[in-house]
């Protein structure tokens, strides 16, 4: 009211400096609402994020850094007696054959994972879009390895690799081939080809998926227009299929070898890294070292390293297709 | 007539594929219905007499024990990614604030990460709760490394809904709550069937952590009860078969359900990774 008569009876200039104030007010009461907003809408982030983020942060990234502690102490993991080493753990790491071999083993199976499981995947997937009848029931059977449990598939293969009665040595037998008959799983040369065969085996089905993903996404009008100009199957696999697969392909390279830089399941199961450590990989190495020998301190170095070779193995292929996509 | 013939490579490379994935399985459930005299004197041929004498058996293990342990962690694991990451990724997906994408990369890191890296300081802090050799201890890390993925799998359908949803809801009054919930959760369905399934399969079939986390019989899960078996009886080979055939079951039946939903799942948690 005051206001209202103090603006009637004062000359104009005063009347605009009023309105400035009464502008300033609304743009001061915009800002408070406005941060009363952002502070609103952090509370919002905060509120939804935090669940995910206190048990990540908890189990996988506090973790990681605790490893990285735990590896620089000599430390049995029973008792309170963590003596401080500093890299220790990692020299004597460089110059333990045991772990070279464990690591040779995992780029054993690094190559085999890549060499068989994404052809094998691969061929699986093309099959289930050819004229073959009866491709949903190929497609079913094609598909269980993945599902059965690794334990599973563990001791049955146990069974199959088996000397006396085994499926293998049986077979060998019925064609006559006995001298090709082995004890697979006990005997140091053939051992760890017996174990990478079974992981194949499991993980082709699973590139088979995203291969058939990835195809059936690529339009059908390339086909037809590949068609009106006369190519065969293999130019058109070659020219449409292949090129618009590959972002899947180094996906699935990506996830071949990560998974197999850190296979431990079925090696345990199997063979628990025998015989005489041939088919030890890096886990399974830092598994006995940890859990078997009580080396707490130690089995960190190994896990930790695990992370660094994973780490830097993904850095590089990354590397090499954000070049390949730029070359394009 | 050509195309005809063309075929004929195609049905063979089929075929022996079809060996290749299908004959362990197949010998596998053949071979648990088998006696273990007969196993003994023909192990891989088919069996002559079905007996479910070895399922019986089965029934007054503890087979059921192991079953129901898989079956708690499982789904109790299952139901909290699904309701941790859902929550997580509506910021990340539908916001705009200075930690966004650094946020969403260090969820995205945890798919490249060995999860034996985290098993020794896993195993201390689980003790350190009071939770050592109890089922309990395992859905915190199942949950933990099943986040990544499916945050990437729900942001991606999240950034698929139109803007307007969260506009219109405003405008009626409607806070984040119940906006998330309300209205944008129920139209996250198949994204939700999609992280329900792929992880199942990763969480019922796990290994590790159950073999750290757990030491007494009573408190292992399927995985872990299978080997068991296989140390009790590895004599008796049908016994074992018999186990590991029920065993896969449950996800066998499920992909018979559920086929054309665990592939997208599985192709939509790898792919856009």
């Amino acid at each position: 009211m005051q206001e209202h008569a103090r603006q009637m009876t004062t000359e104009r200039p005063l009347e605009n400096e009023a309105q400035q104030k009464t502008s300033e007010i609304s743009d001061k009461k915009v800002k408070q609402l406005r941060s009363k907003k952002k502070r609103n809408e952090m509370f919002v982030i905060i509120g939804f994020m935090a669940p995910a983020l206190l048990i990540y942060g908890l189990y996988v990234v506090y973790s990681i850094g605790m490893t990285f502690y735990y590896s620089l102490f000599e430390w049995s993991g029973i008792d309170n007696n963590m003596v401080f080493t500093g890299l220790q753990n990692y020299i004597t790491l460089i110059s333990d054959s045991v772990f070279w071999t464990s690591m040779q083993n995992n780029f054993l199976l690094v190559a085999a994972s890549l060499l068989t499981q994404l052809p094998l995947g691969l061929i699986m997937a093309l099959l289930l879009f050819s004229p073959v009848k009866g491709m949903r029931f190929f497609r079913s059977i094609y598909f269980m390895p993945f599902l059965m449990s690794t334990v599973a598939i563990g001791i049955l293969f146990i069974y199959i690799y088996d000397g006396n009665f085994g499926l293998i040595n049986q077979v060998l037998g019925q064609l006559g081939l006995e001298s090709w008959q082995h004890g697979w799983l006990g005997e140091e040369g053939t051992a760890i080809w017996a174990v990478i065969a079974t992981v194949c085996w499991q993980f082709a089905p699973f590139y088979m998926i995203l291969f058939r993903a990835a195809i059936v996404g690529i339009p059908e009008d390339l086909y037809e227009a590949a068609d009106i100009d006369g190519a065969n199957s293999w130019k058109k696999f070659q020219n449409i299929t292949l090129p618009l697969l590959m972002p899947t392909i180094v996906t699935s390279a990506i996830l071949s070898i990560i998974g197999s830089l850190k296979y431990f399941d079925l090696i345990y199961v199997m063979t628990d890294g025998g015989p005489n450590n041939s088919t030890e990989l890096m886990a399974t190495y830092m598994y006995e070292q940890t859990f078997t020998n009580f080396n707490m301190g130690y089995g960190s170095s190994i896990s930790f390293s695990m992370f660094i070779i994973a780490f830097i193995v993904t850095a590089i292929i990354i590397f090499f297709e954000q070049r390949r996509k730029g070359a394009n | 007539m050509l195309k005809k013939l063309n075929q004929i490579p195609l049905y063979v490379l089929a075929i022996a594929l079809l060996l290749f994935t299908g004959v362990p399985f197949f010998i596998m459930v053949s071979a648990s219905f088998k006696s273990q005299i007969e196993f003994m004197g023909s192990p891989w041929a088919l069996p002559e007499n079905f007996s479910f004498e070895n399922y019986r058996l089965l029934f007054e293990s503890d087979f059921f024990h192991f079953f129901l342990n898989s079956v708690i962690v499982s789904v109790i694991s299952v139901v909290a990614v699904i309701v941790l990451a859902a929550m997580a990724s509506y910021p990340l997906a539908r916001m705009k604030f200075k930690l966004n994408r650094p946020l969403f990369l260090l969820f995205l890191v945890g798919m490249m990460i060995p999860i034996h890296t985290t098993l020794i300081p896993i195993f201390l802090l689980t003790k350190n709760l009071g939770l050592y050799d109890t089922i309990w201890a395992l859905p915190g890390p199942y949950i933990a490394f099943a986040i990544p993925v499916s945050i990437v799998i729900f942001t991606q359908f999240l950034q698929e809904l139109p803007k307007e949803l969260e506009e219109s809801a405003k405008m009626d009054g409607c806070g984040h709550f119940r906006l998330f919930w309300r209205i944008l959760f129920p139209l996250l369905t198949p994204a939700v069937a999609t992280v329900a399934i792929y992880n199942f399969i990763q969480i019922w079939n796990e290994f590790v952590f159950a073999l750290v986390l757990t030491n007494s019989e009573s408190n292992a899960t399927l995985p872990l009860g299978l080997r068991e078996f296989y140390g009790q009886f590895s004599v008796n080979v049908p016994g074992i078969m018999a186990a590991l055939t029920l065993g896969s079951l449950p996800l066998l039946l499920v992909y018979l359900l559920a086929q054309e939903k665990i592939v997208k799942g599985i192709a939509a948690g790898s792919v856009k990774g």
